[in-house]
Protein backbone atom coordinates (compact mmCIF):
# COMPACT_ATOMS: atom_id res chain seq x y z
CA UNK A 1 0.00 0.00 0.00
CA UNK A 2 1.48 3.12 -0.93
CA UNK A 3 -0.55 5.64 0.47
CA UNK A 4 1.14 7.32 3.10
CA UNK A 5 -0.46 6.69 6.71
CA UNK A 6 -2.38 9.47 8.51
CA UNK A 7 -0.50 9.39 11.79
CA UNK A 8 2.17 6.74 12.62
CA UNK A 9 2.29 5.38 16.70
CA UNK A 10 5.59 6.39 16.91
CA UNK A 11 8.21 8.03 14.68
CA UNK A 12 11.55 6.60 14.76
CA UNK A 13 14.84 8.49 13.52
CA UNK A 14 17.79 9.72 13.99
CA UNK A 15 19.76 12.82 15.56
CA UNK A 16 23.05 13.24 13.62
CA UNK A 17 25.39 15.75 15.98
CA UNK A 18 27.04 17.69 12.81
CA UNK A 19 29.21 19.74 15.76
CA UNK A 20 30.84 16.09 17.01
CA UNK A 21 30.99 14.15 13.57
CA UNK A 22 34.12 13.53 12.95
CA UNK A 23 33.87 11.98 9.53
CA UNK A 24 35.62 8.79 9.96
CA UNK A 25 33.06 6.83 7.83
CA UNK A 26 32.65 4.20 10.43
CA UNK A 27 29.02 4.92 10.14
CA UNK A 28 29.09 3.89 6.45
CA UNK A 29 30.73 0.77 6.87
CA UNK A 30 29.25 -0.67 9.86
CA UNK A 31 25.67 0.24 7.72
CA UNK A 32 27.08 -1.71 4.58
CA UNK A 33 28.28 -4.28 7.02
CA UNK A 34 25.53 -5.01 8.96
CA UNK A 35 22.82 -4.84 6.27
CA UNK A 36 24.59 -6.78 3.62
CA UNK A 37 24.17 -10.04 5.60
CA UNK A 38 20.94 -9.51 6.79
CA UNK A 39 18.07 -7.62 5.52
CA UNK A 40 17.22 -8.36 2.47
CA UNK A 41 19.23 -8.03 -1.01
CA UNK A 42 23.37 -8.05 -0.17
CA UNK A 43 24.70 -4.51 -0.89
CA UNK A 44 26.43 -5.09 -3.72
CA UNK A 45 30.10 -3.56 -5.30
CA UNK A 46 31.14 -3.32 -9.13
CA UNK A 47 34.53 -3.69 -9.53
CA UNK A 48 35.72 -3.36 -6.00
CA UNK A 49 39.20 -3.48 -6.58
CA UNK A 50 39.33 -2.68 -10.46
CA UNK A 51 40.21 0.52 -12.08
CA UNK A 52 36.61 2.34 -11.66
CA UNK A 53 34.70 0.75 -8.52
CA UNK A 54 31.44 1.77 -6.95
CA UNK A 55 29.08 -0.25 -5.22
CA UNK A 56 25.41 0.46 -3.21
CA UNK A 57 25.86 2.49 -0.13
CA UNK A 58 22.56 3.04 2.40
CA UNK A 59 24.84 6.06 4.26
CA UNK A 60 27.06 8.57 2.98
CA UNK A 61 29.30 10.76 4.44
CA UNK A 62 29.90 14.05 2.06
CA UNK A 63 32.13 17.45 3.77
CA UNK A 64 31.53 20.58 3.59
CA UNK A 65 33.27 23.90 3.30
CA UNK A 66 31.81 27.29 5.34
CA UNK A 67 33.56 29.77 5.38
CA UNK A 68 32.48 32.46 8.13
CA UNK A 69 32.51 36.31 7.38
CA UNK A 70 35.02 36.23 9.62
CA UNK A 71 37.86 33.86 10.64
CA UNK A 72 38.69 30.58 10.01
CA UNK A 73 37.01 28.21 7.36
CA UNK A 74 35.38 25.38 9.15
CA UNK A 75 34.67 22.10 7.85
CA UNK A 76 31.73 19.82 8.55
CA UNK A 77 30.87 16.08 7.65
CA UNK A 78 28.00 15.62 7.28
CA UNK A 79 26.50 11.78 7.12
CA UNK A 80 23.39 11.68 5.11
CA UNK A 81 20.88 8.39 5.08
CA UNK A 82 17.16 7.88 4.76
CA UNK A 83 14.98 10.77 6.88
CA UNK A 84 11.78 8.75 7.35
CA UNK A 85 9.82 11.46 6.16
CA UNK A 86 6.43 11.52 7.12
CA UNK A 87 5.60 12.68 4.09
CA UNK A 88 7.74 10.63 2.05
CA UNK A 89 6.78 11.38 -1.64
CA UNK A 90 9.47 8.56 -2.63
CA UNK A 91 6.49 5.99 -1.18
CA UNK A 92 3.46 7.77 -2.79
CA UNK A 93 5.42 7.23 -6.59
CA UNK A 94 6.05 3.47 -6.48
CA UNK A 95 3.42 1.85 -8.64
CA UNK A 96 3.72 -1.62 -6.56
CA UNK A 97 3.28 -1.11 -3.22
CA UNK A 98 6.79 -2.33 -2.54
CA UNK A 99 7.48 0.97 -0.61
CA UNK A 100 5.59 1.51 2.38
CA UNK A 101 5.92 3.40 5.42
CA UNK A 102 4.72 1.17 8.87
CA UNK A 103 2.12 2.72 10.88
CA UNK A 104 3.93 1.41 13.80
CA UNK A 105 6.75 2.60 14.14
CA UNK A 106 6.58 5.30 10.95
CA UNK A 107 10.05 3.30 8.96
CA UNK A 108 10.17 3.40 5.47
CA UNK A 109 10.70 0.05 4.19
CA UNK A 110 11.00 -1.92 0.60
CA UNK A 111 9.27 -5.18 0.03
CA UNK A 112 11.86 -6.05 -2.39
CA UNK A 113 10.17 -8.95 -3.50
CA UNK A 114 7.21 -6.32 -5.21
CA UNK A 115 9.85 -3.97 -6.38
CA UNK A 116 10.03 -3.78 -10.16
CA UNK A 117 13.09 -1.60 -10.33
CA UNK A 118 12.04 1.49 -12.35
CA UNK A 119 14.02 3.78 -10.22
CA UNK A 120 10.79 6.25 -9.65
CA UNK A 121 11.23 6.45 -5.83
CA UNK A 122 15.05 7.24 -6.30
CA UNK A 123 14.10 10.22 -8.91
CA UNK A 124 11.44 11.53 -6.47
CA UNK A 125 13.65 11.42 -2.92
CA UNK A 126 15.37 14.31 -2.86
CA UNK A 127 17.94 13.48 -0.08
CA UNK A 128 19.67 10.45 -2.11
CA UNK A 129 19.01 8.27 0.24
CA UNK A 130 17.67 5.43 -1.77
CA UNK A 131 20.03 3.02 -4.40
CA UNK A 132 19.02 0.42 -6.86
CA UNK A 133 21.07 -2.68 -6.22
CA UNK A 134 23.07 -3.21 -9.32
CA UNK A 135 23.44 -6.82 -8.80
CA UNK A 136 20.03 -7.47 -7.49
CA UNK A 137 18.22 -4.56 -9.20
CA UNK A 138 16.01 -3.79 -6.56
CA UNK A 139 15.79 -0.58 -4.73
CA UNK A 140 18.09 -0.60 -1.73
CA UNK A 141 17.54 2.07 1.59
CA UNK A 142 17.76 2.63 5.15
CA UNK A 143 16.03 0.09 6.93
CA UNK A 144 17.04 1.88 10.72
CA UNK A 145 18.13 -1.36 11.32
CA UNK A 146 14.44 -2.94 11.20
CA UNK A 147 16.54 -5.85 12.14
CA UNK A 148 18.08 -5.07 15.26
CA UNK A 149 16.01 -3.03 16.74
CA UNK A 150 13.56 -5.44 17.73
CA UNK A 151 15.75 -8.23 17.84
CA UNK A 152 15.51 -9.49 21.36
CA UNK A 153 18.62 -12.45 20.35
CA UNK A 154 20.45 -9.55 20.51
CA UNK A 155 21.94 -7.59 23.82
CA UNK A 156 19.75 -4.70 24.75
CA UNK A 157 22.83 -1.99 23.80
CA UNK A 158 22.77 -3.46 20.49
CA UNK A 159 19.40 -2.79 19.93
CA UNK A 160 19.95 -0.03 17.92
CA UNK A 161 20.73 1.00 14.22
CA UNK A 162 24.21 -0.04 13.53
CA UNK A 163 25.47 2.66 12.44
CA UNK A 164 24.34 4.30 15.99
CA UNK A 165 26.03 1.82 17.57
CA UNK A 166 29.64 2.08 16.10
CA UNK A 167 29.73 5.66 16.12
CA UNK A 168 32.98 6.43 18.19
CA UNK A 169 32.48 10.33 18.60
CA UNK A 170 28.87 9.61 19.65
CA UNK A 171 27.27 11.46 17.09
CA UNK A 172 24.41 10.03 16.20
CA UNK A 173 21.31 8.93 18.62
CA UNK A 174 18.18 6.98 18.03
CA UNK A 175 14.75 7.38 18.92
CA UNK A 176 10.64 7.85 18.86
CA UNK A 177 10.97 11.89 17.54
CA UNK A 178 7.06 11.18 18.49
CA UNK A 179 7.89 11.07 22.25
CA UNK A 180 8.61 14.50 23.19
CA UNK A 181 10.42 13.38 26.30
CA UNK A 182 12.80 10.64 24.28
CA UNK A 183 16.60 11.27 24.05
CA UNK A 184 16.22 12.25 20.72
CA UNK A 185 13.45 15.11 20.94
CA UNK A 186 14.98 16.69 23.79
CA UNK A 187 18.42 16.93 22.00
CA UNK A 188 16.73 18.31 18.99
CA UNK A 189 14.91 21.08 21.02
CA UNK A 190 17.72 21.98 23.33
CA UNK A 191 20.46 22.47 20.34
CA UNK A 192 18.28 23.82 18.12
CA UNK A 193 17.22 20.11 15.39
CA UNK A 194 17.43 20.66 11.27
CA UNK A 195 14.94 19.67 9.15
CA UNK A 196 16.78 19.21 5.52
CA UNK A 197 15.43 20.94 2.52
CA UNK A 198 11.96 22.23 4.76
CA UNK A 199 10.83 23.60 1.43
CA UNK A 200 10.50 20.30 -0.68
CA UNK A 201 7.47 19.44 1.88
CA UNK A 202 8.49 16.12 2.95
CA UNK A 203 8.67 16.46 6.57
CA UNK A 204 11.85 14.59 7.63
CA UNK A 205 11.94 12.78 11.25
CA UNK A 206 15.66 12.73 10.93
CA UNK A 207 17.09 15.75 12.41
CA UNK A 208 20.94 17.47 12.10
CA UNK A 209 22.21 19.38 15.12
CA UNK A 210 24.27 22.41 13.64
CA UNK A 211 27.91 23.06 14.58
CA UNK A 212 28.57 24.84 17.57
CA UNK A 213 30.16 28.70 16.91
CA UNK A 214 34.09 27.49 17.29
CA UNK A 215 36.23 29.27 20.27
CA UNK A 216 37.63 32.67 19.36
CA UNK A 217 41.60 33.70 20.28
CA UNK A 218 40.57 37.40 21.71
CA UNK A 219 42.68 40.29 21.60
CA UNK A 220 44.66 39.51 24.55
CA UNK A 221 46.97 36.52 24.23
CA UNK A 222 48.98 35.84 26.85
CA UNK A 223 51.08 37.78 28.92
CA UNK A 224 54.02 35.91 27.49
CA UNK A 225 53.13 36.17 23.71
CA UNK A 226 55.79 39.17 22.76
CA UNK A 227 58.52 36.65 23.71
CA UNK A 228 57.34 34.16 21.50
CA UNK A 229 56.95 37.69 18.65
CA UNK A 230 60.11 36.21 15.99
CA UNK A 231 63.26 37.30 17.20
CA UNK A 232 65.29 37.79 13.67
CA UNK A 233 63.35 40.26 12.06
CA UNK A 234 66.33 41.15 9.39
CA UNK A 235 68.54 38.45 7.99
CA UNK A 236 72.61 38.62 9.00
CA UNK A 237 75.71 37.15 8.40
CA UNK A 238 75.55 34.92 4.98
CA UNK A 239 71.95 35.24 4.89
CA UNK A 240 71.79 38.89 4.71
CA UNK A 241 74.69 38.92 1.94
CA UNK A 242 72.38 36.13 -0.03
CA UNK A 243 69.59 38.36 0.33
CA UNK A 244 71.54 41.63 -0.84
CA UNK A 245 73.12 39.90 -3.57
CA UNK A 246 69.72 38.00 -5.02
CA UNK A 247 68.35 41.73 -4.82
CA UNK A 248 70.81 43.08 -6.83
CA UNK A 249 70.15 40.60 -9.58
CA UNK B 1 18.68 13.40 -15.15
CA UNK B 2 20.66 10.27 -16.93
CA UNK B 3 18.55 10.37 -20.46
CA UNK B 4 18.28 7.14 -21.05
CA UNK B 5 17.81 5.68 -24.78
CA UNK B 6 14.62 3.20 -23.34
CA UNK B 7 12.87 5.95 -21.38
CA UNK B 8 13.75 8.36 -24.25
CA UNK B 9 12.16 5.76 -27.25
CA UNK B 10 9.19 5.03 -25.04
CA UNK B 11 8.28 8.65 -25.03
CA UNK B 12 8.91 9.78 -27.97
CA UNK B 13 7.57 7.09 -30.29
CA UNK B 14 4.20 6.28 -27.62
CA UNK B 15 3.08 9.97 -27.85
CA UNK B 16 3.34 9.50 -31.48
CA UNK B 17 1.33 6.51 -31.35
CA UNK B 18 -1.26 7.73 -29.14
CA UNK B 19 -1.42 10.94 -30.29
CA UNK B 20 -2.50 9.14 -34.00
CA UNK B 21 -5.04 7.10 -32.06
CA UNK B 22 -6.84 9.99 -30.51
CA UNK B 23 -7.15 11.48 -33.86
CA UNK B 24 -8.21 7.96 -35.31
CA UNK B 25 -10.77 7.53 -32.42
CA UNK B 26 -12.34 11.28 -33.39
CA UNK B 27 -12.78 9.99 -36.93
CA UNK B 28 -9.80 11.88 -38.46
CA UNK B 29 -8.95 10.42 -41.09
CA UNK B 30 -12.73 8.56 -41.85
CA UNK B 31 -11.03 5.41 -42.86
CA UNK B 32 -12.43 2.05 -42.86
CA UNK B 33 -10.83 -1.56 -44.57
CA UNK B 34 -7.59 -1.82 -45.46
CA UNK B 35 -6.62 1.73 -44.96
CA UNK B 36 -7.96 1.78 -41.44
CA UNK B 37 -5.75 -1.35 -41.01
CA UNK B 38 -2.85 0.07 -42.00
CA UNK B 39 -3.69 3.15 -40.31
CA UNK B 40 -4.40 1.33 -36.82
CA UNK B 41 -0.91 -1.41 -37.10
CA UNK B 42 0.96 2.12 -37.32
CA UNK B 43 -0.22 3.65 -34.63
CA UNK B 44 -0.24 0.36 -32.27
CA UNK B 45 3.41 -0.59 -33.45
CA UNK B 46 4.21 2.86 -31.71
CA UNK B 47 2.31 2.86 -28.46
CA UNK B 48 2.96 -0.95 -27.99
CA UNK B 49 6.98 -0.40 -29.05
CA UNK B 50 7.07 2.88 -26.85
CA UNK B 51 5.95 0.41 -23.92
CA UNK B 52 7.96 -2.54 -24.53
CA UNK B 53 10.94 -0.37 -25.18
CA UNK B 54 10.05 1.19 -21.14
CA UNK B 55 10.30 -1.94 -19.39
CA UNK B 56 13.84 -2.27 -20.90
CA UNK B 57 14.78 0.24 -18.33
CA UNK B 58 12.93 -1.61 -15.46
CA UNK B 59 15.40 -3.86 -13.06
CA UNK B 60 12.63 -6.77 -13.05
CA UNK B 61 10.35 -6.81 -16.05
CA UNK B 62 9.34 -9.58 -15.02
CA UNK B 63 7.13 -7.94 -12.46
CA UNK B 64 5.93 -5.41 -14.51
CA UNK B 65 2.22 -6.45 -13.79
CA UNK B 66 2.59 -5.81 -10.09
CA UNK B 67 2.37 -1.58 -11.61
CA UNK B 68 -1.19 -1.81 -12.02
CA UNK B 69 -1.27 -2.30 -8.15
CA UNK B 70 -1.67 1.27 -6.72
CA UNK B 71 -3.31 3.51 -9.56
CA UNK B 72 -4.60 5.21 -6.08
CA UNK B 73 -1.62 7.11 -5.31
CA UNK B 74 1.06 6.29 -8.46
CA UNK B 75 0.78 7.73 -11.83
CA UNK B 76 3.13 5.39 -12.83
CA UNK B 77 0.19 3.17 -11.90
CA UNK B 78 -2.84 5.13 -13.66
CA UNK B 79 -0.18 5.06 -16.41
CA UNK B 80 -0.20 1.52 -16.62
CA UNK B 81 -4.49 1.44 -16.45
CA UNK B 82 -4.77 4.02 -18.81
CA UNK B 83 -2.54 3.19 -21.65
CA UNK B 84 -4.33 -0.77 -21.07
CA UNK B 85 -8.26 0.98 -21.35
CA UNK B 86 -6.70 2.87 -24.34
CA UNK B 87 -5.40 -0.08 -26.33
CA UNK B 88 -8.27 -2.22 -25.98
CA UNK B 89 -10.84 0.32 -26.45
CA UNK B 90 -9.34 1.32 -29.50
CA UNK B 91 -8.70 -2.17 -30.54
CA UNK B 92 -12.43 -2.47 -30.54
CA UNK B 93 -13.04 0.46 -32.52
CA UNK B 94 -10.53 -0.47 -35.11
CA UNK B 95 -11.72 -4.02 -35.53
CA UNK B 96 -15.15 -1.92 -36.31
CA UNK B 97 -14.04 0.01 -38.91
CA UNK B 98 -11.81 -2.62 -40.58
CA UNK B 99 -13.86 -5.46 -40.36
CA UNK B 100 -17.71 -3.74 -40.63
CA UNK B 101 -16.58 -0.53 -42.22
CA UNK B 102 -18.93 0.81 -39.11
CA UNK B 103 -17.71 3.79 -37.04
CA UNK B 104 -18.70 2.62 -33.44
CA UNK B 105 -18.43 6.66 -32.54
CA UNK B 106 -19.41 6.71 -28.99
CA UNK B 107 -16.33 3.75 -28.76
CA UNK B 108 -14.15 5.92 -30.45
CA UNK B 109 -14.76 9.21 -28.40
CA UNK B 110 -13.88 6.98 -25.21
CA UNK B 111 -10.61 5.21 -26.84
CA UNK B 112 -9.79 8.95 -27.75
CA UNK B 113 -10.19 10.10 -24.22
CA UNK B 114 -8.02 7.33 -23.04
CA UNK B 115 -5.34 7.79 -25.85
CA UNK B 116 -5.15 11.06 -24.80
CA UNK B 117 -4.96 10.60 -20.73
CA UNK B 118 -2.44 7.93 -21.48
CA UNK B 119 0.07 10.62 -22.99
CA UNK B 120 -0.96 12.71 -19.97
CA UNK B 121 -0.54 10.54 -17.22
CA UNK B 122 3.00 9.92 -18.99
CA UNK B 123 3.29 13.38 -17.92
CA UNK B 124 2.34 13.64 -14.68
CA UNK B 125 5.16 11.12 -13.48
CA UNK B 126 7.59 14.19 -14.37
CA UNK B 127 5.52 16.85 -13.59
CA UNK B 128 4.96 15.53 -10.28
CA UNK B 129 8.09 14.97 -9.35
CA UNK B 130 9.21 18.52 -6.83
CA UNK B 131 13.21 17.29 -7.02
CA UNK B 132 13.36 17.77 -10.57
CA UNK B 133 11.90 21.65 -10.38
CA UNK B 134 12.35 21.78 -14.36
CA UNK B 135 9.74 19.05 -14.68
CA UNK B 136 7.48 20.23 -12.08
CA UNK B 137 5.36 23.11 -13.40
CA UNK B 138 2.24 23.58 -15.51
CA UNK B 139 3.57 23.36 -18.88
CA UNK B 140 5.05 19.98 -19.07
CA UNK B 141 2.07 17.78 -19.27
CA UNK B 142 1.32 20.96 -21.81
CA UNK B 143 4.42 19.82 -23.40
CA UNK B 144 3.70 16.32 -23.81
CA UNK B 145 -0.07 17.24 -24.95
CA UNK B 146 0.93 19.25 -27.95
CA UNK B 147 3.50 16.81 -28.75
CA UNK B 148 1.04 14.22 -28.94
CA UNK B 149 -1.64 16.52 -30.56
CA UNK B 150 0.91 17.64 -33.07
CA UNK B 151 2.51 14.02 -33.94
CA UNK B 152 -0.91 12.50 -33.93
CA UNK B 153 -2.36 14.84 -36.63
CA UNK B 154 0.78 14.45 -39.12
CA UNK B 155 0.81 10.78 -38.84
CA UNK B 156 -3.06 11.32 -39.49
CA UNK B 157 -2.38 13.60 -42.62
CA UNK B 158 -4.27 16.36 -41.44
CA UNK B 159 -2.65 18.88 -43.16
CA UNK B 160 -4.80 21.71 -42.50
CA UNK B 161 -4.80 21.35 -39.20
CA UNK B 162 -1.38 19.73 -38.35
CA UNK B 163 1.08 23.07 -39.19
CA UNK B 164 -1.35 24.84 -36.45
CA UNK B 165 -0.55 22.03 -33.93
CA UNK B 166 2.87 21.84 -34.84
CA UNK B 167 3.74 25.58 -34.33
CA UNK B 168 1.72 25.23 -30.97
CA UNK B 169 3.58 22.77 -29.91
CA UNK B 170 7.14 24.74 -30.92
CA UNK B 171 5.74 27.28 -28.93
CA UNK B 172 4.74 25.46 -25.73
CA UNK B 173 8.63 24.19 -26.23
CA UNK B 174 10.53 27.45 -26.43
CA UNK B 175 8.30 28.53 -23.16
CA UNK B 176 9.14 25.39 -21.58
CA UNK B 177 12.45 26.24 -22.09
CA UNK B 178 12.43 29.66 -21.16
CA UNK B 179 10.50 28.30 -17.74
CA UNK B 180 12.62 25.75 -16.89
CA UNK B 181 16.06 26.95 -17.11
CA UNK B 182 15.37 29.72 -13.98
CA UNK B 183 13.53 26.64 -12.28
CA UNK B 184 15.94 25.62 -9.85
CA UNK B 185 16.99 29.27 -8.51
CA UNK B 186 12.73 29.90 -7.98
CA UNK B 187 12.32 26.31 -6.10
CA UNK B 188 14.65 27.65 -3.20
CA UNK B 189 16.07 24.53 -2.90
CA UNK B 190 19.77 25.36 -2.76
CA UNK B 191 23.03 23.47 -1.20
CA UNK B 192 21.84 25.89 2.29
CA UNK B 193 19.00 24.17 2.54
CA UNK B 194 19.96 20.60 1.74
CA UNK B 195 22.73 20.93 4.75
CA UNK B 196 20.82 23.62 7.16
CA UNK B 197 24.67 25.18 6.74
CA UNK B 198 23.76 28.18 5.30
CA UNK B 199 23.51 30.56 7.99
CA UNK B 200 27.04 31.23 9.16
CA UNK B 201 28.51 31.79 6.09
CA UNK B 202 29.47 30.53 2.30
CA UNK B 203 28.71 27.03 2.20
CA UNK B 204 30.64 25.09 -0.91
CA UNK B 205 31.26 20.72 -1.17
CA UNK B 206 34.57 20.47 -0.10
CA UNK B 207 34.70 16.10 -0.77
CA UNK B 208 32.13 13.90 -1.98
CA UNK B 209 31.49 10.76 -0.18
CA UNK B 210 33.51 8.42 -1.96
CA UNK B 211 36.13 9.14 -5.20
CA UNK B 212 34.30 7.55 -7.82
CA UNK B 213 30.80 7.57 -9.13
CA UNK B 214 27.76 5.95 -7.75
CA UNK B 215 23.95 4.86 -8.65
CA UNK B 216 22.60 8.26 -7.65
CA UNK B 217 25.51 10.51 -9.65
CA UNK B 218 24.78 8.45 -12.79
CA UNK B 219 21.50 8.31 -12.60
CA UNK B 220 20.32 12.02 -11.66
CA UNK B 221 23.18 14.04 -11.57
CA UNK B 222 23.94 14.25 -15.36
CA UNK B 223 25.97 17.37 -16.83
CA UNK B 224 28.19 16.03 -19.60
CA UNK B 225 25.51 17.05 -22.12
CA UNK B 226 24.59 20.16 -21.79
CA UNK B 227 27.78 21.80 -23.15
CA UNK B 228 25.73 21.63 -26.65
CA UNK B 229 22.56 22.34 -24.93
CA UNK B 230 22.22 25.38 -26.91
CA UNK B 231 22.69 24.00 -30.24
CA UNK B 232 20.34 20.99 -29.69
CA UNK B 233 17.96 22.97 -28.72
CA UNK B 234 17.74 25.23 -32.41
CA UNK B 235 18.12 21.65 -34.06
CA UNK B 236 15.31 20.47 -32.11
CA UNK B 237 12.86 23.07 -32.72
CA UNK B 238 13.83 23.30 -36.44
CA UNK B 239 13.13 19.46 -36.69
CA UNK B 240 9.75 19.42 -34.54
CA UNK B 241 7.94 22.26 -35.75
CA UNK B 242 9.75 24.68 -38.28
CA UNK B 243 10.89 22.06 -41.21
CA UNK B 244 7.26 19.94 -40.62
CA UNK B 245 5.16 23.18 -41.31
CA UNK B 246 7.15 24.37 -44.52
CA UNK B 247 7.33 20.75 -45.98
CA UNK B 248 3.28 20.63 -45.25
CA UNK B 249 3.08 24.46 -47.02
CA UNK B 250 4.32 23.05 -50.12
CA UNK B 251 2.20 21.37 -52.44
CA UNK B 252 1.10 17.89 -51.33
CA UNK B 253 3.42 14.69 -51.83
CA UNK B 254 3.57 11.91 -50.14
CA UNK B 255 7.04 12.47 -50.11
CA UNK B 256 7.27 15.61 -48.86
CA UNK B 257 4.43 14.01 -45.74
CA UNK B 258 6.71 11.52 -45.22
CA UNK B 259 9.74 13.87 -44.36
CA UNK B 260 7.96 15.91 -42.14
CA UNK B 261 6.78 13.15 -40.02
CA UNK B 262 10.79 11.62 -40.15
CA UNK B 263 11.72 15.00 -39.34
CA UNK B 264 9.09 15.68 -36.48
CA UNK B 265 10.19 12.14 -35.29
CA UNK B 266 13.80 13.39 -35.01
CA UNK B 267 13.26 17.02 -33.56
CA UNK B 268 10.87 15.00 -30.64
CA UNK B 269 12.92 12.67 -29.74
CA UNK B 270 16.06 15.41 -29.45
CA UNK B 271 13.66 17.48 -27.38
CA UNK B 272 13.12 14.52 -25.12
CA UNK B 273 16.84 13.84 -24.86
CA UNK B 274 17.39 17.29 -23.43
CA UNK B 275 14.25 17.05 -21.41
CA UNK B 276 16.35 14.28 -19.61
CA UNK B 277 19.52 15.88 -19.81
CA UNK B 278 19.16 19.27 -19.19
CA UNK B 279 16.74 18.52 -16.01
CA UNK B 280 18.72 18.94 -12.68
CA UNK B 281 17.58 16.75 -9.55
CA UNK B 282 17.93 18.53 -6.63
CA UNK B 283 20.70 15.81 -4.88
CA UNK B 284 23.22 17.10 -7.50
CA UNK B 285 23.12 20.32 -5.26
CA UNK B 286 24.91 17.47 -2.04
CA UNK B 287 27.25 16.46 -4.46
CA UNK B 288 28.47 19.96 -5.51
CA UNK B 289 27.03 19.88 -9.18
CA UNK B 290 23.77 20.78 -10.92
Amino acid sequence: MTELPKSTDRKLGLVIDLDTCVGCHACVISCKGWNTENYGAPLSDQEPYGADPSGTFLNRVHSYEVQPESGAAQLIHFPKSCLHCEDAPCVTVCPTGASYKRVEDGIVLVNESDCIGCGLCAWACPYGAREMDQAAKVMKKCTLCVDRIYNENLPEEDRVPACVRTCPAGARHFGDFADPESNVSRLSAERGGMALMPEQGTLPVNRYLPPRPKDRIGEEIDVLAPLLAPVAEEPTGFLAWLDRTLEKL
Amino acid sequence: MHPAPSVIAFTTLSSLGFGLLFWLGLGFPPVTGWVAFTFFVLAYLLAVGGLLASTFHLGHPERALKAFIQWRSSWLSREAWTSLAALLVMAAFGAGLVFAATALVPLGWLGAVLSIGTVLTTSMIYTQLRTVPRWHQLLTPVLFLSFALAGGSLLAGMVHLAPWLLAAAGIVQLAHWYLGDSALARSGTDLATATGLGAPGRIRAFEPPHTGPNYLTRELVFVIGRKHARKLRVIALVLLSVLPILLLLLPFHHVLAALAVLSHLAGAACSRWLFFAEAEHVVGLYYGKR
